[in-house]
């Protein structure tokens, strides 16, 4: 059996698991990034390179110690160096000596006979005929979404938590159930078992919690290790951290299509152009918070990343212009936890004076404060 | 017994206590040197404060805050646990209710706040770059074997600052070599890297503010002239640098645990002052339950009883 490994991003990696087994090869499943994974990755990693690259560079690494044959990874396009980041691991895991194959999946629009081939060539692999293929690949989606609607529905709750925590332990239980459900049966049984779970943790439903997105680069946003669990931290001080970036709905709009037009027509009076990554989504998604109501936005972005700084240096005008508070998190191997951890309580304890004071002003009728439900859009 | 409230601020360099009556004044305020060691200096301030403990005040609520602030919190039973921006925040408006702009720099992190109608509207801090705090000033003052203390007064005498390189503390520390090196008077150099610190200040952390007055200096670094100096000439404004300077995030946080305390009106979490004779003990293991392999610290009190843990991402160690 041909081993497979691929790279950690957020909790997919279960969902990856899966379709890798389905297929018939044996998966090697990246470890949860930590500081071995880290260190592994900046030794061997050009020093400039953003901490995505870095933390894939130690997931492989480890993965092919473990005798991994095969990456299958993502590629990109435009500005942005994720582009030519496949072949830059290739280059510098060759020359460290490890014998494997990469296929990197471009965007299909990209090039759809490369796409093509590499597909056939990984179906080939696994003999198996395209119709079990599209069956293993539909069954991976499914749990693909599946997880990303838990890390939502546990988003929503976390606020309103009465013990610190709570949430995220039920989360955590809830990811050991969906990893063990293979069929649709199973999947679905999972799916109601999750939600009973989540449901289940004691909360205080008379909390505000206040509103904040974040946007920002796909790899820190997804990436707990990376962002120092954000959206925990946020949850814990009482805020409820939407975020529009999932992988299942940015595989549909920018993987498969050509990107979210709502949010680049909102970006488009502040930066009219696709600046690469998530730079002009960025932009657009802070000013659809801002539209929207949301209390602040926090910007996560990797050190060093071209897209991100250009929406860096237009955020503040939005947010002079439809005074939204903003917070940029830059994220590296360098970032200390405690820094994040300061700057967040801080920036929770601005945006609930504001409230306050927008509520003095409106002669003390309380703001809404928020219900939950997905907070996609 | 009158009710007073403590406020702790551990800081990288420094620890700070200060005691605070009903209306906000202080009654006893001490500035410790952290050297490392967080537990024993809160335990020394608490000793401290014992032996000269204001007649007839019995504290009724006490807050932590600085980078030690769960620490601190953790150990003497803190009922407020507050960052230090709003800390800082808090104590600027108390002593200057109208304040737009705080300018605030200690021993290892330098931070802005901006005020609008006494609400904090915007903030930056910078912890990754040293150039322009508390140590590398004493770095400096020790290299040129100038008491810290005189290293101000000494500024302010300069007919003449040099140009230094402020960009960071390397190239900020071999260009006053070089200048010295040249025949520059000493407290030309000083004002100089005093007027390169401010400028690196202005040009990083407070990078796109709109500073307006009445602007607050504070943080340990306030106590020197010649830094208050460079800022007035840099922003062209009055810098307030106020009584209590050195201490402000303790008092912010003194005074958050006395808003907190009548809001609730909770009996405080204060165990007293015989913390300060217990031993406590930190130690740390690496959990395996997974491949995040996270380092979890336990902190053990005198009873071999665990007071707090952290440091878990999925949660399971958080019970204690």
């Amino acid at each position: 059996m041909r081993k497979v490994t691929f790279p950690h991003m957020g909790y997919s990696h279960i969902a990856f698991k899966q379709l890798i087994e389905d297929m018939g090869f044996e998966a090697i499943t990246p470890c949860h990034p930590n500081r071995y994974t880290l260190d592994l990755g900046v030794r061997y990693s050009p020093e400039h390179a953003c901490i995505p690259f870095k933390i894939l560079m130690g997931n492989y690494i480890e993965a092919l110690e473990r005798g991994a044959e095969i990456i299958i990874t993502s590629g990109g396009v435009g500005p942005c160096r994720a582009g030519l980041y496949g072949m830059t691991h290739e280059k510098i895991l060759k020359s460290l000596g490890y014998d494997f194959r990469i296929v990197v999946f471009d965007p299909p629009l990209v090039n759809l006979w490369d796409f093509y081939w590499k597909l056939r060539f990984m179906v080939r692999e696994a003999r198996l005929s395209w119709r079990a293929f599209i069956d293993v690949i539909k069954r991976a989606w499914d749990k693909l979404k599946l997880l990303d609607e838990m890390e939502i529905k546990a988003i929503n709750l976390r606020p309103y938590e009465v013990e610190k925590g709570s949430t995220t332990r039920a989360f955590h239980q809830c990811l050991q159930i969906i990893d063990r459900a293979r069929t649709r049966k199973e999947m679905e049984e999972a799916r109601r078992e999750c939600h009973r779970i989540l449901e289940k943790v004691p909360k205080d439903r008379s909390r505000r919690p206040l509103k904040v997105g974040l946007v920002g680069e796909i790899y820190c946003l997804l990436e707990p290790f990376i962002n120092l669990e954000v959206e925990r931290t946020l949850g814990e001080l009482g805020a409820l951290a939407c975020r529009g970036v999932f992988l299942t709905g940015y595989t549909q709009t920018d993987v498969l299509g050509k990107g979210n037009h709502n949010v680049r027509l909102l970006a488009a009076p502040y930066l009219n152009q696709f600046v690469g990554g998530h730079g002009q989504n960025s932009v657009g998604e802070t000013i659809f918070y801002a539209k929207k109501g949301f209390d602040g936005v926090i910007h996560v972005a990797p050190f060093g990343c071209l897209p991100e700084i250009v929406a860096k240096g237009v955020l503040p005008k939005i947010s002079r212009d439809l005074d939204i508070p903003i917070l940029t998190l830059t994220l590296d191997e360098q970032t200390g936890r405690a820094g994040v951890q300061t700057r967040l309580e801080a920036f929770v304890d601005l945006l609930y004076q504001k409230r306050r004071a927008k509520e003095v002003k409106g002669f003390g009728t309380l703001l809404p404060g928020y219900r939950c439900g997905l907070c996609q859009h | 017994m009158e009710p007073c409230y403590l406020g702790i601020d551990v800081g990288s360099v420094s620890t700070n206590l200060v005691i605070i009556d009903q209306k906000g004044e202080v009654l006893r305020s001490l500035y410790l040197r952290t050297r490392g060691q967080p537990i024993e200096a809160v335990k020394e301030g608490l000793k401290k404060l014992e032996e000269d403990w204001p007649a007839g005040f019995s504290i009724q609520g006490v807050g932590t805050t600085g980078s030690g602030r769960y620490l601190a919190g953790a150990i003497v039973g803190a009922d407020v646990v507050k960052n230090e921006i709003t800390a800082h925040a808090v104590a600027a408006r108390l002593e200057v209710p109208e304040v737009q702009t705080i300018l605030e720099i200690g021993g290892q992190d330098s931070k802005i706040i901006i005020l609008r109608q006494g609400v904090v509207v915007d903030f930056a801090m910078n912890t990754v770059c040293a150039a322009g705090t508390g140590s590398f000033l004493d770095q400096q003052a020790a290299r040129l074997g100038i008491p810290i203390e005189n290293f101000g007064s000494l500024a302010l005498k300069s007919q003449q600052p040099v140009r230094i390189a402020g960009r960071c503390t390397v190239f900020a520390e071999s260009d006053m070599i070089h200048k010295q090196q040249m025949g520059h008077k000493i407290e030309d150099i000083i004002a100089g890297l005093c007027e390169a610190l401010v400028r690196n200040y202005l040009n990083n952390v407070a990078k796109g503010k709109e500073i307006l007055p009445p602007i607050v200096f504070q943080g340990g670094v306030a106590a020197n002239a010649g830094m208050k100096a460079a800022f007035e000439k840099a922003l062209n404004q009055e810098i307030i640098v106020p009584r209590h300077f050195p201490v402000m995030g303790a008092l912010g946080a003194a005074w958050l645990a006395r808003e907190y305390m009548q809001q609730n009106g909770n009996s405080t979490k204060f165990k007293g002052f015989r913390v300060a004779a217990e031993h406590f003990e930190t130690y740390s293991f690496v959990c395996e339950g997974c491949s995040n392999l996270c380092e979890i610290v336990n902190i053990k009190g005198g009873d071999g009883k665990l007071v707090a843990r952290w440091g878990g991402r999925c949660g399971k160690w958080e019970i204690l």
